[in-house]
């Protein structure tokens, strides 16, 4: 079968950033990655990925607007004919740069917000105020003519005020509300006990989604992503290992997705050294999960497996040590008991390590 | 919203774009974290939600541009526009 091309580029214009979140998706390390890729690089690679199929580019970090050419970047982007969308934590979004960006010619711009009030919110991004930030941010988002994205990270600590969540979503007027349940790689893994859900507040939550969901339907759509650690099944993640997306890190590592750096024993090429195209195509570690040939058992037996290619490879990497055997997430995995004790962990220990750039250093 | 009414004018959503795809040889819609590949008809029918043409002068339009009757093509085109407002990818104004 011929090897499909990317729809969606993730570009990670930085790993600084000025808040703290215990769940981040960026490496643990991420303080070690230095030599940013400049404004003309990722020009190129924006360049690049249009060649190479990809018709949307996502911006994100680290916090991107920490980046002086993030218009710049955006109005290549533009040109190329990419739909471009940022992500940010808002807390340095001003009216000035709002409107830069939509002259820019960004299509859509989210908001990430950690909670419904200001002290719960203020505690899970590291401590310093934001939250009051990212409500002005949100307003400004709609203000200056784009559709609000308003992203959620549900955790333990805040999945009990999913309803005021949602309604603090439709006083934002936002269109469009991402309930994602935190996956467990990197910081969140380190932070599980305290912020790995409980069954019955994942259903609860689900519940409730699932019913604002419907009130709102044509007004605010709703995503609510339950956490695999509850499923019987893993997701296809990101549809599958190199098919649908690709992410191009701060320093320039390309990776089939943004938390692979995890996986050690992995090489990632660098846009520095070759083509978007020839990595996507050639490159070891994109093709090494690529398909389903390579499926261990009880995949490579098994129906679903081109439903979700064995689940998430960092997943099987983080909790069972090999990134080649079943995502322990499935129910038919070997290695499942380890969810089973993570969910027995869950919520013994409130302790949150922050996403600190001393934290990262002391990471081995 | 159950049924689409002819006088409605559909728009597309500000957060929405179509775009013909060089690379692989079709229309897309783009939207935030996603993409629709389109066959011809949801095409033809998202090109002309402008917000000034009603419903049944998009119908009108498609019946001229595929040489058939309006009916063929009634109960497709609103059952496409119902679809896409429920994703919240068209507004239908009034």
């Amino acid at each position: 079968m011929e090897t499909p091309r990317p729809f969606s580029l993730l570009c990670e214009l930085t790993y600084r950033c000025p808040l703290q979140c215990p769940y981040c998706s960026n490496p643990l390390d991420f303080a070690r990655y230095k030599h940013e890729l400049e404004t003309a690089e990722w020009q190129r690679v924006l360049t690049e990925a249009v060649a190479l199929g990809v018709v949307q580019a996502n911006f994100s970090g680290g916090e991107p607007l920490l980046r002086a050419d993030v218009p710049e970047i955006i109005r290549h982007a533009r040109e190329l004919g990419l739909y471009t969308n940022l992500s940010t934590g808002g807390t340095l979004l001003t009216e000035k740069l709002a409107r830069e960006l939509r002259a820019a010619g960004l299509d859509s711009l989210q908001v990430s917000i950690q909670d419904a009030d200001a002290e719960n919110s203020d505690c899970m991004a590291g401590g310093a105020p934001s939250f009051e930030k990212k409500i002005r941010a949100a307003r400004l988002v709609k203000k200056t003519g784009f559709s609000l994205t308003l992203n959620v990270v549900l955790q333990r600590q805040n999945i009990g005020r999913i309803e005021a969540i949602i309604s603090m979503a439709e006083e934002l007027g936002a269109e469009r509300l991402e309930l994602a349940n935190t996956q467990f790689n990197g910081w969140a893994l380190k932070n599980r006990a305290a912020l790995l859900p409980s069954r019955a507040q994942v259903e609860h939550a689900a519940v409730v989604a699932r019913a604002a969901s419907e009130r709102l339907k044509g007004r605010m759509e709703i995503l609510y992503v339950l956490p695999d650690y509850f499923e019987q099944f893993p997701k296809a993640c990101l549809h599958g290992w190199g098919r649908v997306f690709l992410t191009v890190a701060a320093d320039g590592a390309v990776l089939p997705c943004q938390t692979a750096r995890e996986i050690r024993g992995l090489r990632f090429e660098n846009v520095r050294e070759r083509s978007l195209e020839k990595i996507w195509f050639e490159s070891e570690t994109f093709c090494k999960f690529r398909g389903t040939d390579w499926l261990p058992e009880p995949c490579q037996s098994c129906p679903r497996k081109e439903i979700d290619f064995g689940g998430c490879r960092c997943q099987a990497f983080l909790l069972a040590g090999d990134a080649t055997v079943t995502d322990p997430a499935c129910s038919l995995a070997p290695k499942h008991h380890l969810i089973t004790e993570a969910l027995a962990e869950a919520g013994t220990n409130e302790k949150l390590i922050f996403r600190t750039a001393v934290e990262s250093l002391q990471v081995s | 919203m159950n049924t689409i009414a002819d006088i409605s004018k559909p728009r597309l959503a500000a957060k929405a774009r179509l775009k013909w795809d060089a690379v692989r040889e079709k229309h897309l819609l783009l939207f935030p974290e996603g993409v629709l590949v389109l066959n011809k008809t949801a095409h033809d029918v998202l090109a002309l939600c402008d917000g000034q043409r009603t419903v049944a002068k998009i119908i009108n339009a498609l019946a001229t541009q595929y040489a058939i009757e309006a009916n063929a093509i009634n109960a497709d085109v609103k059952e496409i526009l119902q679809k896409l407002s429920q994703k919240t990818f068209v507004t239908l104004d009034d």
